[in-house]
């Protein structure tokens, strides 16, 4: 018996606030309403998790259709059903909506409702927002404004509740300022597969808890603060840092793996302060694991490469360049060698392979893998961001990092004379007392120092991920943006920048003045970009359909 | 459209221009008799004599902190003012009060506070917007540096020149 295909989802008729319109069936009321540009406010409803609805923030005023001794809807002289209009108000988060179903998302019942889940929220609320790090992007705030009144009828004393309570290494909970609206626990249940967060105590007492044995030590443990409606969690590593309306948002993707997770990168006055997870539901849902949100601190490393050096003295990009140009012109090609890096972006990559065609460096040319165990959740095992790109411009063996060892031994017997290190070459086979020992004469473009740099002759410092544009391929082909946060410190440049004045000053006539124009001459020569460009691919980023099926690699699955 | 502008007609009197003359003399002569007079006095001897005491209560001169009367800082860094100040002359860095602090239940202070003076324009709107009643306009206005670094007041200067203010806000008394 073969397997039918699906049957289309049937659609419902729903009257929102007067207007009869049809959503799929299974769409959740909330959702729905969300659709017809009626925003129903929420705590702790997250369409990622399960619905407890128990914040009864979503309350509206809900029908349905009025039956006759038939069983049939009575119809009205419009031809559509009779309402018959519950008497109380209904959450809209826990329901679906159905055939003949009818809601008021704003008539004095639930504006009335609104107003009473309000007080009742800020009863035991702190109201401390000048201190609060939520202040800015907090619903408590929001909603109050929105639906809530403008003062207190609270005469009682509020109830103290532990404040600062250091949940894991990575999370700091204020008891008072929580709702409980159980996002937290939800998380930490259904997507980290670790729970270790309840409920304790009863009633106006209850508060959020770890486990007595255990902290929120979850790799996924920050994605609570991010989930929380309210500042009751926040991340122990932004707390009191900056107040988040200075925070200037760029868009860009995440280059601690292979996944590409898209985030919003937080800046003030060329300063990362946060890195939090941005919606894409073909990439990384809402989540981010840890590890890599706070991965960002070596950019602001005060040992960062700023001067091009050649033989450890400060000189000029123009006399550092020709002098690249002279060292690698003085060797025949069999005499040099590239350690590209899947850390760079597609363009950057193109130019390698463009510098490898002109040297003719055929073999000698590969990436630095890293790998480590995936974690079933969002890490996969290829923790570079962009192998895919380094293996579609054939800058990797077809298993990445095969060719090192014997680059590695072309370097210790003297038959490699020359190195362009992309990457720190002393992780690739080489001890740095090897490479000192080879006498090799080493160009390297880095960002901050390594056994590499110390022993570079030439040294270009570059650029890190959150200063430059560009675009990386992720593990399923999508190909996805990267944006500039920053500015890269000193006199680093743009990679892309030092690698098209390299192949220039090697003999190379392409001179593209803009990293856009440079998309479309790697465009031109590599059909998988064909009709891109770097502003088409857009926030979200967008498939690569016409991949060349590459070779398997054993390091992905 | 061309559009012909009527040229007035002057009288004799107002071609000799010298009635003029005559009524203007009169205005200054009857000045120069009340000064004489000690009628009026137009010069104060700055800065040996100065308006202070003449000041309206609403003066706005330079911006200052204050201590509440348990010698707390009520600024709690929450960098409403710094947002909302128009030349941009507001720098806060914002810390963590330690948990062995009197008043750790605060939990938040600014480590360093920064009033650029030659920036700040005396508008007044960091003290309207601040939520803890932690900065006031006081009724200083001969704000004077040798440098453009003495210019900058710090925050024990801002303390120094705002002292105590006793008030309304007791959010943080653990009582109540």
């Amino acid at each position: 018996m073969s397997t039918a295909p699906a049957a289309p989802v049937p659609m419902v008729n729903v009257q929102i606030d007067g207007v009869w319109l049809q959503f799929p069936k299974g769409t959740r009321l909330i959702d729905a309403c969300g659709q017809a540009q009626k925003f129903i406010p929420r705590y702790c409803y997250h369409p990622k998790l399960s619905t407890p609805g128990n914040c009864r923030m979503c309350l509206v005023e809900m029908g349905m259709p009025k039956m006759g001794p038939d069983r049939q809807p009575v119809l009205g002289a419009d031809g559509r059903p009779e309402i018959a209009w519950i008497p109380r108000a209904q959450i809209s988060c826990a329901q679906d909506v159905s055939e003949g179903m009818a809601v008021r998302t704003d008539s004095p019942m639930v504006q009335e409702c609104r107003k009473g889940v309000m007080e009742f929220l800020l009863i035991n609320h702190p109201l401390d927002c000048p201190i609060c790090d939520q202040a800015g992007e907090c619903r408590l705030q929001e909603f109050s404004v929105e639906y809530g009144n403008s003062s207190s009828r609270f005469l009682e004393r509020k109830v103290k509740k532990p404040k600062s309570v250091e949940l894991g290494p990575r999370v700091t909970l204020d008891a008072e300022r929580c709702v409980l609206c159980s996002r937290c626990i939800r998380f930490m249940k259904e997507v980290a597969k670790d729970d270790v967060l309840g409920f304790v105590d009863r009633g106006s007492f209850s508060t959020i808890a770890c486990h007595p044995e255990r902290t929120l030590d979850s790799n996924y443990s920050l994605n609570t603060v991010d989930i929380c409606p309210v500042g009751a969690l926040t991340s122990t590593d932004f707390r009191f840092k900056m107040r988040v309306w200075f925070l200037k948002e760029t868009k860009t993707i995440d280059i601690n793996d292979g996944l590409g997770s898209n985030i919003t990168v937080g800046t003030r006055e060329n300063k990362i302060y946060r890195i939090t997870p941005r919606e894409n539901n073909d990439v990384n849902g809402c989540w981010l694991p840890d590890s890599h949100r706070l991965n960002f601190k070596f950019i602001a490393d005060p040992a960062r490469l700023t001067t091009p050096q050649v033989k450890g003295q400060p000189v000029d990009w123009r006399s550092a360049l020709s002098i690249t140009a002279e060292l690698l012109k003085a060797y025949p090609s069999q005499a040099i060698a590239m350690i590209a890096s899947a850390r760079m972006t597609n363009e950057e990559l193109f130019l390698c392979s463009q510098i490898a065609k002109t040297l003719q460096l055929g073999d000698r040319v590969d990436i630095l893998p890293r790998t480590g165990e995936p974690d079933g959740i969002l890490i996969p095992a290829d923790r570079n961001p962009n192998t895919t790109g380094a293996r579609l411009f054939q800058v990797a063996a077809p298993q990445p990092g095969a060719r090192l060892p014997s680059i590695a031994d072309r370097v210790r017997s003297g038959s490699i004379k020359v190195l362009i290190c992309l990457e720190d070459a002393t992780k690739c086979g080489l001890t740095p007392e090897e490479l000192a020992a080879s006498k090799c004469t080493v160009i390297a473009i880095d960002i901050l120092p390594n056994a590499t740099t110390r022993l570079a002759t030439v040294l270009l410092p570059g650029s890190g991920w959150v200063e430059k544009r560009g675009s990386m391929l992720n593990l399923n082909d999508r190909l996805q943006r990267l944006n500039r946060a920053l500015t890269a410190p000193g006199e680093a440049r743009d990679d892309w920048e030092i690698l098209r004045d390299l192949l220039l000053a090697l003999g190379g006539t392409q001179n593209p003045a803009t990293i856009e124009s440079l998309f479309q001459w790697m465009a031109s020569i590599h059909p998988e970009f064909s009709g891109m460009s770097l502003s088409k691919i857009g926030d979200l980023g967008s498939p690569i359909s016409s991949m060349a099926a590459l070779p398997a690699n054993a390091a992905q699955s | 459209m061309a559009y012909t502008v009527q040229r007035p007609k002057l009288t004799f009197a107002e071609k000799i221009y010298l009635p003029s003359i005559i009524a203007g003399l009169a205005i200054t002569w009857k000045h120069i008799r009340r000064m004489l007079k000690g009628e009026t006095k137009v010069v104060m001897q700055y800065p040996e004599e100065k308006w202070d005491a003449h000041m309206p209560e609403h003066y706005r001169g330079a911006p200052t902190l204050v201590k509440d009367d348990h010698d707390r800082e009520r600024c709690v860094a929450c960098q409403l003012c710094e947002f909302i100040c128009p030349p941009r002359a507001i720098r806060i860095t914002p810390g963590e009060l330690p948990t062995e602090s009197k008043f750790s239940k605060v939990e938040k202070f600014p480590q360093a506070f920064e009033i650029d003076m030659i920036r700040c324009i005396y508008c007044g709107m960091c003290e309207e917007v601040c939520p803890e009643q932690a900065i006031f306009l006081r009724k200083d206005y001969a704000i004077t540096g040798t440098s453009r670094a003495e210019m900058v007041h710090d925050k024990a200067k801002l303390y120094e020149m705002g002292g105590v203010f006793d008030g309304l806000v007791h959010k943080w008394n653990p009582e109540k």
